[in-house]
């Protein structure tokens, strides 16, 4: 219970507690739990930004968690799409978000890097805090949020250019021009993205005319360029043939020693494959979250057994 | 709730080894009253179904990696699959167990017959109905009969042990019994691997039931 009380600090100081002295989180605190009944943050703004809140004050939760989400909602103008959804996301592991369509997965992971916000009257509350910092205070830097929180879509989507300019794009964005540069980080971004030995010797070549899975490799590329810190990935896999699948699979499996990766996905056995966390949603709700063992060998609610055994009607 | 096809796969399973566990049950019965009865003919029988439990062994492992494979079951389903593919080898096993009592109730009947042991009896009955009761808990899916059943293994132990000590003094009395003394001891120990038959079954159906793999530790009975 101690590791949920929450504890007021400068959000400067590090988050979370050394691996040893994890603690397993209650995904959904009870009322008795402190943490659900937190003062001054349960008298959020419907805006989403509290006006008590001191923006150099946060909650610290002792855990090792990259992301930390409490009582967060979400809402597309009047439908709450999203309910109270509480998690502790680890660093450096793969953490899979399952649940039937519609469910509030793909929501859920925009939220992380405020993607959602281009969506007209749409709206959050509750927090979701990225090493301390809450990600939808007013004064978030949203471009310095995604490019610490890379993001990886269903379809891939290379710019029309050449696979080098694709990596190099946001880079420059960025302003860096140093060709030496450019090239290391390059080299680097494909190689993790397992694409380096395939492209090297057509770099100025067309990214639209790699194949479907590199294409979405050189995505990756793209989106470790810039050297994030988490990647999100909205179903990387779902629109490739077994054997990409099972490349980009490998691919994740070995991302997690340097990146922290959130994955929605709608295959269960790819769930079952990379992740080392897996959040069961359902209707908006988060109802199971566990490690991933558990959640296929084991699960606690019967909602869960039901999904995972592919017995929903 | 929707009807998978795979419940029908499931389902067929759990039917073949219902089957299975009948046919296992049946050759102990029989084995234990060819026994008693110093039967020969009962005995003989009892060997030459035993090929038909190994065929159904074999049929139940090509059903269960076929599930696997084109499954690929979880949570309950895999407990379920995994459950099988280790309770299976235990019938086979508890099956030969009782092939080789018959064997040696064969030889046995060549000799002029000892005294009676009245602690055999006891011990085949008790491993008997311990095998009866694991497989009723895997039908029930009850943990609580499984643990009960586990805690009356050493029971089963204690009998084993006295119907040795007891055969050995035959043995001490008069060296002509030793031979079948010796044959006796063995079935002793038969019954005793198969109570541990049905306790290594009723270890799995806990994991089925709940989860938790209860093997080798200590109070697995008690349910700690």
């Amino acid at each position: 219970m101690t590791a949920t009380v929450p504890e007021l600090t400068c959000h400067s100081e590090p988050a979370g507690a050394p691996e040893g002295q994890r603690t397993a989180r209650n995904p959904r605190p009870s009322a008795a739990d402190p943490a659900s009944s937190r003062g001054f943050l349960s008298a959020l703004h419907p805006s989403g930004v509290s006006p008590l809140r001191n923006d150099r004050v946060v909650e610290k939760t002792m855990t090792d968690s990259k992301i930390s989400v409490r009582d967060f909602d979400f809402f597309y103008g009047p439908a709450k799409v999203l309910h109270g959804i509480s998690l502790e996301i680890p660093a450096q592991k793969v953490t899979a978000l399952i649940g039937p369509s519609g469910c509030g997965k793909s929501t859920f992971i925009r939220s992380i890097n405020r993607m959602n916000d281009i969506i007209p009257e749409a709206r959050a509350s509750g927090t979701i805090t990225i090493d301390g910092r809450d990600v939808y205070r007013s004064d978030t830097d949203v471009v310095e949020l995604r490019r610490k929180v890379g993001m990886v879509f269903q379809k891939s989507n290379p710019f029309p250019k050449s696979i080098y300019d694709n990596v190099a794009y946001g880079l420059r964005i960025g302003g860096m021009r140093n060709k030496r540069q450019l090239d290391e980080i390059i080299e680097r971004s494909l190689t993790r993205a397992a694409l380096w030995h395939e492209v090297k010797d057509r770099l100025h070549a067309s990214a639209l005319a790699l194949s479907g899975g590199q294409q979405q490799r050189l995505c990756i590329a793209r989106a470790l360029a810039v050297d994030p810190e988490i990647v999100l990935m909205d179903e990387p896999a779902s629109a490739l043939d077994p054997i990409a699948t099972s490349k980009i699979e490998e691919l994740i499996y070995e991302l997690k020693d340097n990146y922290t990766i959130v994955i929605v996905t709608h295959n269960m056995q790819q769930a079952a494959r990379v992740s080392d966390r897996t959040a069961f949603f359902m209707l908006g709700r988060l109802i199971e979250y566990a490690d991933t063992n558990a959640i296929f060998m084991n699960p606690k609610e019967k909602m869960t057994e039901d999904y995972v055994t592919g017995r929903f009607g | 709730m929707m009807l998978r096809h795979f419940d029908k796969d499931i389902e067929e399973l759990n039917h073949l080894l219902l089957r299975m566990g009948a046919m296992v049950e049946d050759a102990m019965a029989r084995s234990i009253r060819a026994l008693l009865e110093r039967d020969t003919t009962l005995a003989n029988e009892v060997i030459a179904r035993d090929d038909e439990i190994d065929r159904m062994e074999i049929v139940i492992d090509q059903k269960t990696i076929e599930l696997i494979a084109k499954m690929q079951p979880t949570a309950g389903d895999l407990r379920f699959v995994a459950t099988i593919m280790k309770i299976t080898p235990e019938l086979e096993r508890i099956a030969d167990l009782a092939q080789d009592v018959c064997e040696r109730v064969i030889e046995l009947n060549r000799e002029p017959m000892l005294k009676p042991v009245s602690d055999l009896p006891r011990l085949a009955h008790d491993a008997q109905a311990m095998v009866r009761q694991a497989l009723d808990s895997f039908v029930r899916g009850d943990a609580a009969l499984a643990r009960k059943v586990i805690a009356e293994d050493d029971n089963v132990d204690a009998l084993t042990e006295s119907s040795f000590r007891n055969l050995l003094t035959y043995m001490l009395e008069d060296a002509r019994n030793i031979s079948s003394a010796i044959r006796l001891t063995f079935i002793g120990k038969y019954f005793e691997r198969m109570a541990d038959g049905a306790t290594n079954i009723c270890e799995m159906v806990v994991y089925l039931v709940e989860g938790k793999m209860i093997k080798h530790t200590a109070h697995a009975a008690a349910g700690e």
